[in-house]
């Protein structure tokens, strides 16, 4: 099979308005991916599903990843001779940056007929809150139905062209989108005999002051209680 | 024939040391039709071919051997289920192999898996219309307090918020062998009930609701998250402070 | 009625059987099955319509059973999501435990010994035995052979369970394989009880194919009933042996090679008409491989460790990347998609689901058959509901 570069320069060859950018994948399973601009992505899709070298007639896996706005500390170090003549001191100068959050979508495609793969498409949203729309694919692969609606369940982004855009997990009447790393879920804590780490901070969340205790220990036992009062 | 006494008055037959080998020593199982006829007695005339006994013994040991569970399977806890139904375990010993496809006609609901959010109403509604008496048995830690799930934002936390729950068996799954336990128990649960008095069948009671409100889907959670007339939480345990 | 008349239809939200007018085609019905029904394998919900008796559309409910599992192992460590996925799948736990441990393997670079390889293929085979004669004691109860075959299926499943329990301390959820290798090492005693049950299951399927296969009731209720085109099923992707029914060889094992199957010959069964008997002769064709597998297997297990001595349980924390691992699951395709950022939890993590997928097709297998064949095509497609609402 081409390698992902290979299949980059003939996409942008084809496509010549098309944006299709390599997200190279440090880690060792070293699986590369193309991020495809929302506005050719269908068209993209099409190609690599009927190209005869390719062949991609199988998306198996199509899933959302949210990545929240971040905030970059850029740290720049700049030395500055000391005014009293002994050796110069090193400053760091932090800016801060906001680096805009997206929600994307990640498709795994492999070739039945040609029993190669994968190859990894990427399509993003401009932001997280009102520009949350790509196109679906689900015209083109016909597995990526259930999945769509899942991401559109549980991140939240819409599909434009699928035929049946609903929640599929979650009901109807729900609101929120529960897999974006900024959910909250809404508050049934329950008592647990040995709270820790967020389980601890949640409880104190619930309960500002603890409960009264409900056996005190010098209390009626259990074994007095059923006897009954004399 | 409602009792007005809180304790069972010692019936005259009763007295210690009379009890039949086969009988569990300390058990109190009054046999008002019984009269003045001792337990030993009694098993003396069953040898002769005559069977004494009360409606309320008949009543509790027809039902007791006839728990209908409902064919109602919701995750893992339900293939445990199934099996305890096979030839290995073999529920049908216990009488209470007939499981019901339809709710009503069944005696027993087993809450065998973890009952999601958006499950729960579906669960109130069949516990609902299930005729009484009837039971509930929490099988699984998931069907008990979430378990595993707990944290999860679908996952409800206990089926114990919504509708009464007779019997847990923790584990995860538990083994066929502790739903058979499980439903050693709640037979013995039947056996205690009487027909009058305090240990009365909860069926029997009227006060005692046997139909309870179904959680309607909101925009965030279940509304209402819990029934507060079931759900009775035990407060936070304190450890006794070290003097 | 074509697939695009479908797209405005919603599930009812009212009362759960409810007449549908219609002035063509004289009144529809509309039948909520599940998710309280006895036949829908679990809480899955089928919200069909009916004309007499014969189905014109289907659509399927899902997520009474969603679990979180991916936000719940979002906020876990790597191994602690291990059990989880023993509940994923709640039938095949050790071949699910695989693939997990197959996409972390891949994500951190991680070595298997061998003898580690050949015990998680002995392991998933057999859990392919447990899950394919139990899938065809349910696909008869659907047929209305009420418990009958379930019991001899769990006959054998008890067996294969003991040996399970025996090796990892749970009947159903092992969660036994490890990032880099097995948990424990078997004893000898219980390779030579695994190998003699391997040895005695075809007389099992002797057995239970002489019950079923041959069935005069199951010929005419299976054969020609929920047909799948192969072309359709690879674009809907569908996988396992509900695609290779339908006469398409794509079989991960093959194709991926992944862990040691390419040392062991075994074939590939394909279907000729893509029905239901099509699918009920795979798993039964399937199981006959399995049993090759474990043969081999047995004999040819090495010695050595189980567990790369250089893996890390504690403290692991997998270089930032990605990584897509999948497995040929009893079902289909079973795969993890992993994202690092560097800590000890994954950032994403997504189970890609056969039995959901397996489910896209299936209205269209179900139209125009009548309601009791839906049942049986939906039990040929072998779903477990832990995995389809994860």
């Amino acid at each position: 099979m081409e390698t992902t570069e290979q299949i980059r320069d003939r996409l942008l060859a084809r496509f010549p308005g098309a944006t299709v950018t390599l997200v190279t994948n440090p880690g060792p399973a070293a699986e590369h991916s193309l991020l495809l601009g929302a506005a050719h992505a269908h068209a993209i899709a099409l190609f690599l599903r009927d190209d005869p070298a390719l062949q991609l007639d199988y998306c198996s896996n199509a899933t959302g990843v949210d990545w929240p706005d971040k905030e970059i500390i850029d740290v720049k170090k700049l030395t500055v001779p000391d005014p009293a003549g002994g050796a110069p001191k090193i400053v760091e100068e932090k800016t801060k940056r906001m680096d805009p959050g997206y929600l994307e979508a990640v498709y795994h495609l492999y070739s039945m007929a040609l029993r190669h793969g994968p190859v990894i498409i990427r399509l993003r949203t401009t932001n997280r809150s009102d520009q949350v729309t790509l196109p679906s694919l689900t015209p083109v692969w016909r597995s990526c139905d259930f999945q769509e609606r899942e991401i559109f369940d549980l991140y939240g982004i819409v599909f434009e062209g699928h035929r049946d855009l609903r929640r599929i997990l979650m009901w109807d009447e729900f609101k929120d989108y529960p897999m974006r790393k900024d959910y909250v879920d809404p508050d049934d804590y329950e008592w647990e005999p040995t709270p820790h780490a967020e389980v601890l901070d949640r409880a104190k969340q619930h309960y500002p002051t603890p409960p009264p205790a409900a056996q005190p220990p010098d209390g009626p036992s259990v074994a007095s209680a059923k006897e009954g009062k004399p | 024939m409602s009792d007005p006494q809180s304790t069972p008055a010692p019936l005259p037959g009763d007295r210690p040391g009379q009890t039949p080998a086969g009988q569990q020593a300390g058990t109190v199982q009054p046999f008002p039709a019984a009269g003045n006829i001792s337990d030993a007695e009694r098993e003396e005339l069953r040898r002769h071919g005559i069977l004494l006994t009360s409606l309320e013994e008949l009543y509790n040991w027809g039902r007791t051997n006839s728990i209908w569970p409902l064919q109602f399977g919701l995750a893992c806890c339900a293939i445990e289920m199934i099996a305890a139904a096979t030839a290995r375990f073999d529920i049908a010993r216990f009488g209470a192999e007939i499981f019901r496809p339809s709710p009503r006609q069944a005696d027993l609901m087993i809450v065998s898996g973890t009952v999601t959010k958006k499950m729960a109403p579906q669960v109130v509604r069949l516990w609902n219309q299930m005729p009484e008496p009837k039971y509930c048995i929490a099988m699984g830690a998931c069907a008990i307090s979430g378990g595993p799930f707990k944290q999860g934002y679908n996952v409800l936390k206990g089926i114990d918020r919504f509708i009464p729950v007779d019997i847990y068996i923790p584990g995860c799954p538990p083994r066929p062998e502790a739903l058979l336990n499980g439903l050693m128990e709640l037979q013995k649960q039947i056996r205690a009930e009487t027909l009058s008095g305090p240990a009365q069948g909860r069926h029997l009671r009227p006060e005692m609701p046997s139909e309870f409100p179904v959680p309607e889907y909101g925009a965030h959670d279940l509304q209402p998250p819990k029934n507060p007339e079931v759900w009775k939480p035990t407060a936070p345990l304190s450890r006794p402070t070290k003097a | 009625m074509s697939v695009s008349d479908l797209s405005s239809f919603t599930p009812a939200s009212g009362p759960t059987v409810r007449a549908v007018k219609d002035p063509f085609h004289g009144d529809l019905l509309e039948v909520s099955m599940g998710p309280q029904h006895p036949s829908t394998h679990g809480v899955f919900r089928m919200v069909v319509t009916l004309d007499g008796e014969i189905v014109v559309k289907l659509k399927p409910v899902f997520g009474y059973l969603h679990r979180n599992h991916e936000k719940i192992a979002e906020n876990t460590s790597y191994l602690g999501s291990m059990p989880y996925t023993d509940r994923l799948d709640y039938l095949c736990s050790m071949s699910t435990n695989w693939a997990y441990a197959l996409a972390v393997e891949k994500l951190s670079g991680q070595a298997v010994p061998d003898r580690a390889q050949y015990l998680r293929v002995i392991l998933a085979e057999l859990t392919r035995l447990v899950n394919h004669s139990c899938l065809v004691g349910f696909l008869f109860n659907d047929l209305g052979t009420s418990f009958t075959p379930l019991l001899y299926a769990f006959r054998e499943r008890e067996k294969i369970l003991d040996l399970f329990e025996s090796l990892s301390g749970s009947r159903m959820m092992c969660n036994f394989q490890r990032f880099g290798g097995c948990r424990v090492d078997p004893s000898p005693e219980w390779l030579a009880a695994a190998s003699q049950l391997v040895n005695n299951f075809p007389r099992f399927l002797d057995e239970y194919e002489m019950m079923l296969t041959g069935n005069e009731i199951m010929l005419a209720r299976t054969q020609g009933i929920g047909v799948l085109d192969a072309k359709k099923a690879v674009n809907a992707g569908l996988t396992g042996p509900v695609l290779r029914a339908s006469g398409y060889n794509y079989d991960i094992r093959k194709v991926d090679g992944y862990g040691f199957y390419p040392r062991f010959d075994f074939r590939v069964p394909l279907g000729a008409h893509g029905d239901t008997y099509d699918r009920y002769m795979m798993r039964v064709l399937e199981m006959r491989e399995s049993v090759k597998i474990l043969q081999q297997a047995f004999r040819d297990l090495p010695a050595g460790p189980v567990m790369d001595p250089k893996a890390k349980i504690r403290g692991f924390r997998p270089k930032p990347g990605e990584a897509y691992g999948r497995i040929e699951s009893p079902k289909g395709e079973l795969g993890f998609y992993l994202i690092s950022d560097g800590s000890p939890n994954p950032y994403r993590y997504r189970v890609r689901p056969p039995s959901l997928i397996n489910l896209t097709l299936l209205e269209e297998m179900c139209l125009g058959h009548t309601i009791a064949d839906s049942v049986v095509i939906l039990g040929s497609i072998d779903i477990v509901l832990g995995e389809v609402d994860r």
